[in-house]
């Protein structure tokens, strides 16, 4: 084993330089089973890392506006914001390639859909119950797909998705279509027991899954450490010898870099991983939630010392960008997200007979 | 061009709420995400924060104001780069900022409303400056409107005095009762202890009962929900809540397989004396995976018991009697009723029998047969009906099983027509089970077929409009009784 891991970082390091492997990764629990090579912050030029900026920026202003129509009465029922975990979904899926990589997550899941380039359109159009929308507005803020992306929702119970992620895994190696799952879940979801049950399968049959723990610190209103005995959660996969990896989540750059550690190990046939992503929500659970469980000043705290969009801009303006530059973007963003609202609020709502189709495919 | 800050709905069923405090003054440079002012809604504290960048020029309505209606102007903001001093309106006056004696009236400087400051249009504005938020669209409002119009008393000796409470504070008082008898018993899931309930029903209790008590869980449902059984088993008498009964779908096995069938499997030796409570049934737009009434899966289950209270006092008095109960209850409540307030009776030990529906209402012409909070739309519709000069009888079945027949019988031996009201779906319902019991056991009485009144047969959709379309409502229960009646 010990050789056949030093062969296989010989390999990688001709192969691909960007993400070759440090000689500094933490040492093994047991040395003598490979492990992939500790991830690198991602060195993008200016271009690249104006396009993760921009990304990080759509979801930002999206989710504003949606917690917006929220409060203006158009969006109803659970309304998760992703504000402040925008740096995960752009980092993670900007390595993916949409349509042959296939996605999966909870209730949170409008980020994930606008970082694999889903229409904010008809996500918007979907918050707002109508026909328009992804789900022809039968699906709302939870329950959202686009199978021509690979994108498998929006599910709204706890945990599910590893299940299903695990699922399609499974269908990518059948196929051997070279795809990659990238199954998203919680530090909440992360307790139960179907996430150890699709662990023990996903090693044992060695299935193509990155398993993406978004551990932003509060399952609703309970910290991870009132609800974890293990609190750091990418030692979650221990006892099924899953690597796992702890990545800073508010740099998107580490995140991407985290990414291609991980999709180099499971593209190479070498079964799942785990990755935490050490992030932050800045708004409630859902927007029902008054978030008494911190203090105001821890979610300043983060907002002013590590929010991903912003270090992005300072990262961007040492490359030279200017501000009036980053200002248009600002702009065309606000443009685009202006646009999804108003679409989303003058479509119609679906027709009457709607209620009763999509149930079965089938006419029996 | 300023920005109007308007009162915003904060939770589906908000109309108006209180605006606590002010965390900015005028004069203040916001930017987006700054917490603006904390605004009590019917449910909870919320914190109302900034979307656009830009200066607060006037507080429109003072902190301590309450019943402000969502969607009046608040505040006023420029937005960023405009000079906030050419918009500061109202003269300098300063709002009342006294709490305790601020009132709508004497804490607001001008005409309250959209009247404020009346600023031309601009192609500029803030693209939806100019909706006024409103309640969202739900077919739930319905529901609950058909709750708050009828009116369902306990059973309860002339002269019995009364209080007024919600089902939320009943439920939380029945449990509180219950632990200060009896130290064996606790309350375990998610968010129970330190966020006072996902829907506030054990709110206050881990200041009485502490954390051993009351206990808070990781998201395992599948896990917890053995863990209390097994508890059960070993001589406690937990009480388990989920946040919601959809999520109990993940511990469905541990309630049917290992709780529901332990006394018989052990021949009568090992008892499993539980509840597992928690909301059941649709609630507002919460979509397809949040909104499924189980009464009919678990009222399929020897071994269980399963109660669906309305009022209530029926949710004091049951809730009070299945954590005496050896047998395991499932016990489901609904989040709409959660809080309409009814009259409860103050009585030392308000406890009511299992397996005992209830004539709410009576009548001569035909019954209505429901339970959670399909009695109200029952009870509404018998409203309506009476002004068309059909008297129904509505009958609260309060438990699911054991089912009461013997009321149900004796209502159609008088009536002779049967119409079932439930929120759920129609086939293998509980309204299927009445008609059965109608055919096998009333067939005699009968004069006309058993009419059921359910939801649409689809999961229920997110829309709006689609959601109206599928859940139950009271012209369709008219609609249905005149039908029997041949009317």
């Amino acid at each position: 084993m010990a050789k056949a891991a030093s062969q296989k970082r010989a390999d990688s390091k001709t192969a691909d330089s960007k993400s070759s492997p440090s000689k500094t990764g933490a040492p093994p629990p047991t040395p003598n089973r490979e492990r992939p090579p500790e991830p690198k912050r991602w060195e993008a030029g200016k271009d690249e890392l104006l396009q993760y900026y921009r990304q990080m920026l759509l979801i930002r202003r999206f989710e504003e506006r949606a917690g917006q129509l929220y409060g203006l009465g158009l969006i109803g029922g659970f309304c998760h914001l992703y504000i402040g975990q925008e740096a995960v979904a752009v980092g993670l899926q900007s390595a993916m390639e949409p349509g042959k990589d296939s996605v999966i997550t909870g209730y949170r899941d409008h980020g994930h859909m606008l970082a694999y380039g889903i229409d904010p359109k008809l996500i918007m159009a979907e918050l707002t119950g109508r026909a328009a929308g992804i789900s022809k507005g039968k699906g709302g803020s939870m329950h959202m797909f686009s199978v021509d992306h690979k994108f498998y929702g929006g599910h709204g119970i706890v945990g599910a998705q590893v299940s299903l992620g695990t699922g399609l895994g499974f269908g990518h190696k059948y196929r051997g279509d070279g795809g990659v799952c990238l199954a998203y879940f919680g530090d909440g979801a992360s307790n139960q027991g179907q996430v150890y049950e699709s662990f023990n399968m996903a090693e044992l049959w060695k299935l193509p899954i990155i398993y993406v723990i978004e551990n932003n610190q509060y399952a609703m209103g309970t910290s991870v450490n009132r609800s974890s005995a293990e609190d750091q959660l990418y030692r979650r996969r221990e006892s099924f010898r899953i690597p796992g990896l702890q990545i800073d989540g508010m740099d998107v750059l580490a995140v991407r870099g985290a990414a291609e550690t991980a999709l180099e190990w499971v593209r190479g046939g070498k079964g799942p991983i785990l990755l935490e992503l050490k992030t932050y929500r800045y708004r409630g659970h859902s927007m029902s939630d008054p978030a008494k469980y911190r203090s105001r000043e821890e979610v300043q705290a983060v907002r002013e010392k590590s929010d991903p969009i912003e270090q992005a801009k300072r990262e961007l303006e040492a490359m030279g960008v200017k501000e009036e530059d980053l200002k248009a973007i600002d702009k065309e963003i606000r443009e685009i997200v202006v646009e999804a609202a108003d679409f989303a609020e003058q479509s119609p709502e679906p027709e009457p007979g709607e209620l009763y189709t999509d149930i079965l495919v089938e006419t029996y | 061009m300023p920005i109007e800050l308007k009162m915003p709905a904060l939770s589906p069923t908000m109309e108006e709420g209180t605006l606590a405090k002010w965390l900015v003054k005028e004069g203040d440079a916001v930017k987006s995400g700054d917490i603006l002012a904390e605004i009590e809604t019917d449910k909870a504290t919320m914190e109302f924060e900034a979307v656009d960048e830009g200066t607060i020029t006037r507080i429109v309505v003072a902190e301590g104001t309450d019943e402000v209606k969502v969607g009046a102007v608040i505040a006023i903001m420029a937005a960023d780069g405009e000079d906030a001093t050419d918009l500061a309106a109202g003269g300098g006056k300063k709002p009342e900022h006294d709490a305790a004696t601020a009132t709508p009236a004497e804490s607001t400087p001008a005409p309250s409303g959209d009247k404020v400051i009346e600023q031309p249009s601009d192609q500029k504005t803030e693209v939806h400056s100019d909706v006024t938020p409103h309640q969202m669209e739900t077919a739930a409002r319905d529901l609950v409107a058909s709750v708050a119009h009828t009116r369902d008393e306990p059973d309860m000796p002339a002269g019995t005095e009364m209080v007024r409470q919600t089902v939320r504070d009943a439920l939380r008082d029945a449990m509180a009762e219950e632990m200060r008898k009896d130290e064996r018993v606790f309350v375990m899931g998610e968010e129970v202890a330190e966020y006072q309930g996902a829907y506030k029903v054990t709110q206050g209790l881990l200041d009485e009962f502490g954390p051993k008590r009351v206990v808070d869980t990781p998201i395992t449902e599948y896990g917890f929900a053995g863990l209390g059984t097994g508890a059960a088993m070993g001589g406690l008498r937990p009480i388990v809540e989920f946040m919601t009964f959809n999520f109990a779908m993940q511990a469905i096995d541990h309630i049917i397989n290992s709780a529901a069938k332990t006394n018989y499997m052990s021949g009568g030796q090992m008892r499993c004396p539980i509840v597992f409570r928690g909301p059941n049934g649709a609630a507002a737009r919460v979509g397809a995976q949040h909104s499924q009434n189980y009464g009919p899966w678990y009222a399929a289950v020897p071994g269980l018991i399963v109660i669906a209270p309305y009022s209530a006092a029926d949710a004091k008095g049951l809730l009070k009697a299945a954590i005496r109960s050896e047998d395991p209850v499932v016990f489901l409540e609904n989040e709409l009723l959660y809080g309409q307030s009814f009259n409860v009776p103050k009585v030392e030990d308000y406890v009511l029998p299992i397996g005992k529906a209830k004539v709410v209402r009576e009548g001569k012409d035909v019954t209505l047969v429901s339970y959670s909070i399909g009695v109200g739309v029952a009870l509404d519709a018998a409203n309506q009906l009476a002004e068309q000069g059909i008297e129904a009888e509505v009958i609260d079945l309060r438990t699911l099983r054991p089912l009461d027949r013997r009321t149900v019988l004796a209502s159609l031996a008088k009536t002779n027509r049967m119409v079932c009201v439930e929120e759920g779906w129609p086939g293998c319902s509980i309204s299927s089970e009445l008609m059965a019991i109608a055919m096998e056991e009333g067939f005699d009485d009968l004069d006309a077929p058993v009419l059921r009144v359910t939801d649409e047969d689809v999961p229920l959709p997110y829309a709006a409009n689609l959601e109206k379309m599928a859940l139950i409502d009271t012209a369709r229960v008219v609609e249905a009784a005149k039908k029997v009646c041949y009317r």
